[in-house]
């Protein structure tokens, strides 16, 4: 663990990362709760933040699920 | 032909920023800007059968749609926010003509001006500490006192467990406050995002901080270094940025005082 402590840090320092090496996670953060919201007369946006992070969990727990054994070791079943 | 909206990535004062041809937008749509009222407006066209509604629903699920999207968006944003003060807009932001933009940026043209000046000349910062898990459930070796059965062994072992969770968890948070009001001191405003899933992070760790702070360019070393001096103290810290100020743009700009347009 200690060798990640300053991960993130060095590259930063002297610069901004390329778009293409910014964690997505990171970027997510930023694009689902920041930015200027405008609502009303457009066609659409994404207003509800909830929605996205749900996708997102529904996606990853069934990729997971899909190539993982369960890693509670609770006995579910594996779904495939 | 597939119908066209109009998506909308950023927005800045009229003079000073970047020239938008060979800027790639989402779904690898050039760049254009639409000038109106002293403000530009970063736009490209976006096909509605991807973007509208319904689809949209759909494309959300896709995570690569997602990953393709927002950094598409992204590269955009950092492109006008490397030479210009910009207010980035939110993810996916689609307006069904040019016209409806330039309108925009004439109704809202002084909420955009108060939050492009208070943008200009900073930058935003991410900090994100992460405190490490005590070991769960002790697995084997346990001290069986003589005389106890293995499952009050057990139990005590596991009460003991969560008390020393509880103790790391608080001081944890406690040691995050200490860096958030640290850094916080630094900048010229801040504000917490949600802790991130582990399974989106990657890592283990409780997060305990997520935070962003608007930072003056002049005081970004003063930052790091305040930044630096937090270090060793229990929490592994991370830093991103300097980012557009995406986290300090998140006006809404509702129609509740625009009923004059319906």
């Amino acid at each position: 663990m200690t060798s990640e402590v300053s991960r993130g840090a060095e590259p930063t320092r002297r610069g901004r990362l390329p778009p293409e090496r910014v964690a997505l996670v990171d970027l997510l953060d930023r694009l689902l709760a920041g930015g200027v919201v405008v609502t009303g007369d457009l066609v659409l946006s994404i207003a509800d933040v909830d929605l996205v992070r749900i996708s997102l969990r529904v996606l990853i727990t069934s990729i997971t699920e899909a190539t993982m054994i369960d890693p509670e070791g609770l006995g579910e079943p594996v779904r495939r | 032909m597939t119908e066209t909206g109009t998506y909308v990535y950023a927005i800045a004062h009229g003079a000073g920023g970047p020239d938008p041809s060979g800027l790639e937008g989402v779904a690898g749509a050039p760049v254009r800007t639409i000038e109106h009222a002293g403000l530009v407006a970063y736009v490209s066209a976006v096909p509605l059968d991807r973007f509208g509604e319904e689809p949209l629903r759909r494309s959300l699920e896709d995570l690569d749609w997602v990953e393709a999207t927002a950094r598409a968006h992204h590269r955009v944003v950092e492109a006008v926010s490397e030479a210009v003060a910009t207010a980035p807009v939110r993810l996916v932001t689609v307006y069904t003509g040019e016209e409806q933009v330039s309108a925009l940026l004439e109704r809202r043209h002084d909420d955009f001006a108060e939050v492009l000046s208070h943008v200009a000349g900073r930058r935003e910062w991410g900090v994100k500490a992460y405190a490490g898990r005590p070991a769960g459930t002790p697995s084997s070796g346990g001290r069986e006192q003589e005389g106890e059965s293995p499952g009050t062994a057990y139990l005590k072992r596991r009460q003991a467990s969560l008390h020393d969770r509880d103790t790391a968890w608080r001081h944890a948070v406690t040691e995050a406050e200490r860096v958030d009001a640290a850094l916080s001191a630094v900048a010229v405003a801040s504000r917490r995002h949600r802790p991130q899933d582990p399974e989106l992070s990657g890592r283990e760790e409780w997060m305990v901080l997520n935070g962003a702070y608007l930072v003056d360019d002049d005081l970004a070393d003063e930052f790091v270094a305040t930044l630096d001096t937090l270090r060793g103290r229990g929490l592994d810290l991370e830093l991103t940025g300097p980012w557009a100020p995406y986290s300090f743009t998140d006006i809404d700009l509702g129609t509740a005082e625009a009923p004059d347009d319906v």
